[in-house]
């Protein structure tokens, strides 16, 4: 009796301590009490790594501080950027040039950092464009876009800007098929089954990292989805998810979801580049932009291309295989030592995850089950080392942390769960909040992964930030990894709609030779002024160019007089500081694009049509010193024909004419 | 005996759950760093701060260096700093070469920054101007061929 009324005493103790010490896990309060020391970052303090976040619909690349979350940039790359100029100015408005002219917008979804060895070298950012097919090349020295290619005979270039393990190639991939450029595409579209066609792009990329089409392989119209190269033991291959093999081109929803299995598409790219330069490839017309920004001229050029080489899947019956995988794949993942591909099937209650050994021997046992539109289709099972049984519902992607487990999120089932790849036995798994989409590990699709934070992409955020009107942010959530079981530490809302990221040592970029500034003795812009002496005015017909420099706290020059209403007037601003961040703007009432942000030593552009007779004032928009908000200026408009003539000057006052 | 290991577990259900994660991480790798000489109160308001000690200047001008100098003074200096003793956005050049001494002048046209912290004569001179001379990131070179210009514009044959 006394025993017993012992025990329940001590069980409520116990039951006390389980409370009091640990907090309960629902979905409100899953945070754990070091949680913000973890994530914080002391002001004046660096962050541990740079994390390169893809920004969806705003077509941009935002870059975030790890682990504080502290947004530290937006780098304009497929949408026009007001506020620096970007795609406003005449030096980069040859930057969104393509086949359909100047495109404003796009569509970005994934960012891939360049490799050396497996491992990222800090160099480049790779971004893609979904909707107008493009790869964009981001120079991580001075985090602005260099270069852009368009691909052509592609529609929702998705699968892409994945890379090999030593940059030598970045892929696009098609995820619209469509019939390719050099044929009639005026077709019914019901005829998807024999006029479609889904076309993958390798990029080869140089040694500066200059990007050229070195050629496409012509697949069945499917949709491709993700990709990943392999590495180490599976170098030379690349594999690509692929779902509605059911071919349709109408409500996809249900149409494209019949199949009990789609595939993974392996690509023997090296052996596709032995078919090249045997001449095996058709040369097809098209045509395509491809744009470059020199670093010296601070101009962009945009060059139309047209022809591509193109091998054919079905006909070189060796280049590509089918590996069956559940249920409309979508993320296509390899482990770091490179043997397994992990498919996630977006409706799939499992995941299979295939060896590269054995699907080697597959191939060269010929264990195939039968071809899909002339490629061969390896048996399920030759290739499956196994599958992760009652994972969660809508596996999307996986990443790894090099410790011989992997991480795959859960769009329906808003989780992530961390498994382990050979016993493909379930560990650990953890909410997200909510329907997680990708996911990065710093490293996380190398074959050198970094680990220690893990962050979450969230589709949705409804409830967990202040309301906003209709429209809410998109959020990433980071957890701490570096222990057995994942501990959320921050979430912090984002731009656009974050799809894949990838994060890299603060150390790695910070120390590449990071641009300061650049060079006024270097500047080799067509329209530079080296000097306030070497600025002025001059008129050709009706196109005025000025030459104009930036200093704190003057223009140089800042009166003009003598413009005429339907001239056009093309402000060339030097901006003549030497230092780090001093960047000086430049604004002109009436000014029907953007203002220039014009760094250091740099010359941008901006056109102007004057449309109103008057005075028209211009001034510095980026808060540049003490006496920022003198530095202004005058442009006196006349109206067209008049005899005003054309003066410039600082500092005098120019004798009035009658 | 019974009571005393269930009060044990439940210490230890306390204290585990509780357990502090080790406070060492420091996520900074490195901040941001001045090139001022931290808190010394040995400032040479003759030398300025700087890595110049010392400058020997010729007798006579040298021509060549002076003309070196006009050409980066177009380009880095010209827009604030006038030739005369007028002020500009900063004081005039006139003079200059005749007030401080050339070790002087090197470190406050290579090391801008750090010197407008230090100096009293800068200070002032910031009250004036109200703004703080830009590092135009000269080199060595170009700041002798630049204090040859100005010893050119004060006279020097």
């Amino acid at each position: 009796m006394n025993n017993q009324f012992i025990k329940a005493g001590l069980a409520i103790v116990l039951v006390a301590a389980f409370f009091s010490s640990c907090k309960p896990k629902n979905s409100g309060d899953v945070v754990s009490g070091d949680a913000a020391q973890k994530a914080y970052v002391a002001p004046g303090k660096y962050d541990e790594f740079y994390n390169f976040v893809s920004g969806g619909f705003s077509g941009q690349v935002s870059v975030y501080g790890l682990p504080s979350g502290r947004l530290l940039r937006v780098i304009p790359v497929f949408s026009a950027d007001p506020q620096s100029g970007y795609g406003y100015n005449e030096e980069t408005k040859p930057m969104l040039n393509t086949s359909h002219g100047f495109i404003p917008w796009d569509d970005q979804h994934h960012t891939e950092l360049s490799q050396t060895n497996g491992q990222v070298d800090g160099r480049w950012l790779f971004a893609n464009a979904n909707n107008t097919p493009r790869i964009a090349r981001v120079d991580l020295k001075t985090f602005t876009t260099k270069e852009i290619i368009e691909l052509p005979n592609s529609a929702g270039n998705h699968s892409s800007p994945f890379i090999t393990e030593n940059t030598e190639y970045v892929v696009a991939g098609t995820r619209f098929s469509v019939p390719p450029d050099n044929v009639n595409g005026d077709v019914p579209i019901n005829t998807y089954k024999e006029n479609f066609k889904g076309y993958l792009s390798f990029v080869k990329v140089g040694k500066a990292g200059e990007m050229d089409i070195a050629f496409q392989i012509e697949a069945p119209g499917v949709n491709f989805d993700l990709s990943h190269a392999g590495k180490g033991k599976s170098h030379g291959w690349f594999f690509f998810s692929c779902y509605n093999t059911e071919q349709a081109n109408t409500l996809l929803e249900v149409n494209a979801s019949q199949k009990d299995k789609d595939f993974i598409m392996a690509v023997n790219w090296k052996k596709a580049e032995e078919y090249v330069k045997a001449g095996k490839a058709k040369k097809v017309t098209t045509k395509y932009a491809h744009n470059i920004y020199d670093e010296k001229t601070h101009t962009a050029k945009s060059e139309i291309r047209t022809e591509v080489l193109v091998l054919s899947a079905k006909e070189l019956k060796d280049i590509c295989y089918m590996i069956p995988c559940p249920k409309s794949p979508h993320g296509c993942d390899v482990d770091p030592t490179g043997e397994y591909i992990v498919g996630s099937g977006k409706l799939a209650a499992l995941i299979p995850v295939f060896s590269f050994d054995k699907m080697q021997n597959a191939i060269k046992n010929k264990q195939f089950d039968g071809e899909y539109d002339g490629i061969p289709v390896i048996k399920y099972e030759a290739a499956l080392h196994g599958e992760v049984q009652k994972p969660g519902l809508g596996p999307l992607h996986t990443e790894f942390d090099g410790k011989g487990n992997a991480y795959t999120t859960f769009f329906v089932s808003s989780e992530v769960v961390k498994w382990d790849i050979k016993s493909l036995k379930v560990l650990d798994r953890v909410p997200t909040y909510y329907s997680v989409g990708h996911l990065c590990i710093p490293g996380g699709d190398s074959r050198k992964p970094f680990g220690k934070y893990l962050i979450a992409y969230n589709k949705i955020t409804k409830d967990r930030y202040l309301p906003t009107g209709p429209e809410l942010a998109q959020s990433a959530q980071i957890f701490d990894i570096s222990g057995d079981k994942m501990q959320l530490i921050l979430d912090f809302p984002t731009i656009g709609e974050p799809h894949y990221a990838q994060a890299a040592p603060a150390d790695l970029i910070r120390n590449n030779g990071q641009l300061k500034f650049y060079k006024i003795e270097e500047n080799n812009h067509p329209f530079v002024t080296k000097g306030e002496k070497e600025s002025k005015v001059v008129r050709s017909g009706n196109r005025v160019d000025v030459y104009m420099t930036s200093i704190r706290s003057h223009f140089a020059p800042d009166n003009i007089e003598g413009i005429k209403v339907g001239d056009e007037v093309y402000f060339h601003v030097t901006n003549l500081e030497q230092d780090w961040d001093v960047p000086h703007g430049f604004a002109i009432k009436g000014a029907d694009n953007g203002e220039l942000l014009i760094m250091p030593g740099e010359t941008s552009t901006l056109k102007w049509l004057p449309k109103k007779v008057g005075i028209v004032p211009f001034y510095c928009t980026d808060f540049c010193s003490a006496l920022h908000q003198e530095m202004q200026g005058y442009v006196r408009v006349s109206p067209a024909g008049s005899n005003v003539p054309l003066t410039f000057s600082l500092g005098t006052n120019v004798p009035a004419t009658k | 005996m019974y009571k005393l290991s269930l009060f044990i577990v439940a210490i230890a259900m306390f204290t585990s759950c509780g357990k502090k994660e080790k406070d060492t991480e420091d996520f900074s790798t490195g901040s941001a760093t001045t090139e001022a000489d931290a808190g010394d109160s040995s400032y040479d308001p003759n030398r300025g701060l700087g890595k110049h000690t010392s400058i020997d200047l010729g007798d006579k001008l040298d021509v060549a260096m002076a003309a070196e100098g006009e050409k980066i003074q177009a380009v880095k200096c010209s827009a604030c700093h006038k030739l005369t003793d007028e002020k500009l956005v900063g004081p005039g050049w006139k003079g200059v070469t005749e007030r401080q001494k050339p070790e002087w002048i090197m470190n406050f046209i290579t090391n801008p920054d750090p010197m407008i912290d230090k100096d009293p004569e800068l200070q002032a001179q910031l009250e004036i101007c109200l703004v703080r001379m830009p590092n135009q990131s000269l080199t060595d070179a170009d700041a002798r061929n630049i204090l040859e210009y100005m010893r050119q514009n004060d006279g020097v044959k």
